[in-house]
């Protein structure tokens, strides 16, 4: 009974800020709208007996990703006027296709194969199982080497967002270690003969 | 006791306010960028839903990968952002077309 209200309460609220974050004038809502959608979705998360996906989303995506969102949507100055501009221009043909698209979930969702027979329904997990600790046990053996391959791809979006954002100013004064360290003696003296 | 219909009926409409807003916000790339969250996230939970039901912790590890790809993503992605308004001033997807040729 409670499941079913909270249920209830976290998917309206996330399909209702997700609304938000499409329709809010200021891009500054649409990300305040979206992190509230990572909460209501992490709540959902943490009904499906997935805490532990449920806190990560709320520290990777509320405290980083929104965060980054944020600092660049402060820094860059937009001018939402324009960019409000044909704003329903697209409507319908985006409407056509996003009533396409949720027509068909919808049907699939509905159609028996999810809603009926042994998948229709689980039960919780008893209190004793540790969601991070089962989750640790399958990554760190079966599904090592896509961690290794994650690990990899956030060292490269690392690296690749610091190499896109460096400005090297041309005025400054740069001590060009690798000419100092290869500097030989024929290039700083010179023989003179008296 | 919640199906899992009901869960993927939510996921459903969330990926579809994620298209929506592509079409609706398509001058503004951080609106653009913010859609494509909003989709990842139904997959996230359609992920966590078929997990939940089906007693299986493959799609919760998925989940994993997913929301490292989509972070990745926005840093990269808002990187190239920054750096292209430094030049232009802009960041406006009409402004964008100095590749088109």
């Amino acid at each position: 009974m409670l499941e079913t209200v909270f249920f209830n309460l976290f998917a309206g609220l996330s399909v209702l800020s997700g609304m938000g974050v499409v329709l809010a004038r200021n891009t500054m809502h649409s990300v305040m709208f979206l992190i509230f959608c990572f909460f209501n979705a992490a709540g959902l998360f943490f009904l499906l007996d997935a805490e532990f996906i449920g806190i990560i989303m709320i520290l990777i995506y509320v405290g980083a990703v929104m965060v980054l969102f944020t600092f660049v949507v402060m820094m860059l100055e937009i001018n939402t006027a324009r960019m409000r501009e044909g704003f329903l221009q697209y409507l319908p043909l985006g409407g056509l296709v996003a009533i396409v698209l949720l027509v068909e979930f919808i049907s699939a969702a509905v159609s028996g194969v999810f809603s009926s027979g042994a998948m229709a329904t689980a039960d919780h997990l008893p209190q004793s199982v540790n969601n991070t600790v089962e989750i640790g046990q399958v990554l760190y053996t079966k599904y090592l080497l896509g961690f290794e391959i994650a690990a990899l791809i956030l060292l490269v979006a690392l690296i690749g967002a610091i190499v896109l954002t460096l400005r090297t100013r041309k005025d400054a004064k740069y001590q060009k270690i690798a000419a100092q360290v290869g500097v030989r003696k024929e290039d700083r003296m010179r023989k003179v003969r008296m | 006791m919640i199906e899992l219909s009901q869960y993927l009926i939510v996921a459903a409409a969330l990926f579809t306010l994620g298209v929506i807003g592509l079409f609706l916000n398509r001058k503004n790339v951080i609106n653009i960028l913010m859609c494509i969250e909003l989709m990842l996230l139904a997959v996230n939970i359609n992920l966590v839903a078929f997990s939940h039901y089906q007693h299986d912790l493959a799609g919760q590890i998925f989940v994993f990968f997913v929301l490292t790809v989509a972070a990745s993503e926005v840093a990269v992605g808002l990187a190239i952002l920054v750096a292209y308004y430094r030049t232009r001033r802009s960041v406006e997807t009409e402004d964008i077309n100095s590749l088109q040729g």
